[in-house]
């Protein structure tokens, strides 16, 4: 399945935000998650990732911190601020409405599934 | 076998990272992040059971191709180049339009230079007594044809170019349908306001329509702020220009002056107002830019003074002497202090810690601050006094604007200094703060000849 890039791009904020209300991560690890929650429906170019952290690192949702685990390489963490957990609140709540409303879209337009096709063929 | 294949594996990492470098979007800790990012990949993947070259290439093709990558980079990081619309992509169309970019640029400015010209057609002389008329419409000529440079280079839609044209319109009519006379304060307040009006509605052709954007609209800031130079440095050379123009002619006995002041000057300013705005967008790669260096060096100058000038005013305990221009003269000091802001901020790298910079901003926003509420203070009582004149009502409104965003400003430094706010917001409000500026403009322009009668 093709989830439309706007899709993706909107629901990009409250995922990531998510992730690293759970803890703080780095942008391969909260890439693998996003893929692991979707059960690898949700497909990101693996960059635009970086971009992304970076706008919410200036809005101040996240802060980011260089850090070298021994023997390791040096990563860039992130970890989600006070601010950032109020938008979490914020973009769940505007998920909430979202989802309700097509949930109620999707029962009426069941209910009239039968009488789509056009009265004139149905004459036939 | 293995060593052979994972040094393969780091040399083509290597040529990566070096195009990665190339890419001026992205600083060297980016490339570095996304190279963190690749070797996890590749690393995952050869655990899979894929080879080192073949983990490579899919991790490279994960990753996203490079130019829409660095486009999201410097879409994100307006402040490391203020391109956004000259981004990378599309390099066929673009190099089309840059070959024309010069013709078209040289095509406004003549427009620009040719259009101070027109009235002279209809018997309006610069030198004559219609002097009046061309301080209210100074800025109708030269600034619809910049307005028209970048509606063409940002290929705006209908749309915008129709909002451009009404706003001339308007402009053109607020400054000559109502009956000012020569000497009066509404028709030199409009041709201060008038041109600060129709600056911003450059700025939507600049942001190419999309003038709600915060980051659109702080690129309008920075260019702004490189303009100005680009167009004192110009007037410079100009004067240098006409200094040797008369004295040359001068030495083989032709008198020169009349024509400097009918058309080399007129025409040379109006055009340079184009080159200038063309300079900034064809350079603004090649040198640092100004503003912020020239923000640099005057802003600990300008934050010693004001202090002294603080000093000095408990020392001596001598109020400020009221005179009537006294307003004039503090909102100045106080565009000065805003300026020195906004170009500090454009430049800076929203997510750095607060710094010693930062604090020496403060004081000078601060104390800038204290001085104005004291010239307030001081003012209102003479005020009713004077009576409300135009001069007086529009000083004192820009005065209670600036102080206004200074004010909060302040409070939002404040914030950021003791790490508590994010410094986009200061960002924010001094862009969202540009609307307030508009409107005032605007006001000043139409509204105050009708309130004060035509005064």
């Amino acid at each position: 399945m093709h989830i439309t890039k706007d899709l993706v791009a909107a629901s990009a904020t409250p995922l990531v935000l998510g992730i690293l209300a759970e803890g703080d991560s780095y942008g391969y690890a909260i890439l693998k998650q996003v893929n692991e929650l979707s059960g690898g429906q949700l497909e990101w170019t693996d960059g635009l990732l970086y971009p992304l952290l970076h706008r919410l690192e200036r809005l101040g949702h996240v802060e980011s911190a260089w850090e070298t685990p021994p023997g390791g390489r040096r990563r860039k963490y992130y970890r989600i601020t006070d601010q950032g957990c109020a938008e979490l609140v914020e973009q769940r709540r505007q998920w909430a409405t979202v989802v309700d409303a097509l949930r109620g879209v999707w029962n009426s337009t069941q209910s009239i599934k039968p009488i789509t096709a056009p009265a004139w063929e149905a004459g036939q | 076998m293995i060593v052979d294949s994972d040094k393969d594996l780091e040399g083509q990492i290597a040529e990566w990272r070096a195009y990665m470098h190339r890419r001026r979007e992205l600083l060297h800790t980016d490339a570095e992040e996304l190279e963190d990012h690749l070797r996890s990949r590749i690393t995952e993947l050869t655990e899979a059971g894929l080879q080192a070259d073949e983990a490579f290439l899919i991790a490279v093709k994960r990753m996203g191709s490079l130019d829409e990558l660095s486009r999201e980079f410097a879409r994100e990081h307006s402040e490391r180049l203020w391109k956004q619309l000259v981004l990378p992509g599309e390099p066929d169309a673009l190099a089309a339009r840059s070959r024309r970019e010069l013709p078209v640029m040289v095509l406004c400015a003549a427009a620009a230079a040719l259009s101070i010209k027109l009235p002279s057609l209809f018997g309006l002389d610069i030198s004559d007594d219609d002097a009046g008329f061309y301080m209210r419409n100074l800025s109708l000529f030269a600034l619809p044809a910049l307005a028209a440079y970048f509606a063409w280079q940002r290929r705006v839609s209908l749309r915008v170019i129709g909002a451009l044209g009404l706003l001339f319109i308007l402009g053109a009519v607020a400054a000559n349908a109502y009956p000012l006379a020569g000497d009066s304060q509404s028709l030199v307040l409009t041709a201060i306001h008038l041109p600060l009006a129709l600056w911003l509605v450059v700025g939507i052709a600049y942001v190419g329509g999309d003038w709600r954007s915060d980051r659109r609209r702080m690129d309008f800031i920075r260019f702004t702020g490189e303009w100005l130079i680009y167009f004192v440095l110009i007037g410079l050379g100009g004067g240098v220009l006409i200094g040797f123009t008369i004295g040359t002619f001068n030495a083989i006995g032709l008198d020169a002056e009349g024509f400097i002041e009918s058309w080399l000057l007129p025409c040379g300013a109006m055009a340079a107002i184009i080159v200038s705005a063309w300079l900034v967008e064809a350079k603004q790669s090649v040198i640092e830019n100004m503003a912020p260096v020239l923000t640099r060096v005057f802003t600990p100058l300008f934050a010693v003074t004001l202090l002294a000038f603080l000093v000095a005013i408990t020392w001596t305990k001598s109020g400020i002497g009221v005179q009537r221009d006294v307003l004039i003269l503090f909102d100045l000091l106080l565009v000065v202090v805003l300026g020195l802001l906004l170009y500090a901020i454009s430049a800076r790298d929203p997510a750095a810690r607060p710094g010693l910079f930062d604090r020496l901003q403060l004081a000078l926003v601060v104390s800038a601050l204290i001085i104005d509420v004291m010239v307030l203070l001081a003012i209102t009582g003479r005020i009713t006094e004077w009576g409300f004149s135009p001069n007086k009502t529009a000083a004192l409104g820009e005065n209670v604007i600036l102080l206004t965003n200074l004010a909060w400003s302040a409070w939002l430094y404040f914030g950021f200094v003791r790490g508590r706010m994010p410094f986009a917001r200061l960002e924010r409000w001094q862009t969202r703060y540009v609307i307030v500026y508009a409107i005032w403009a605007w006001t000043v322009v139409l509204a105050f000849p009708l309130v004060f009668d035509f005064a």
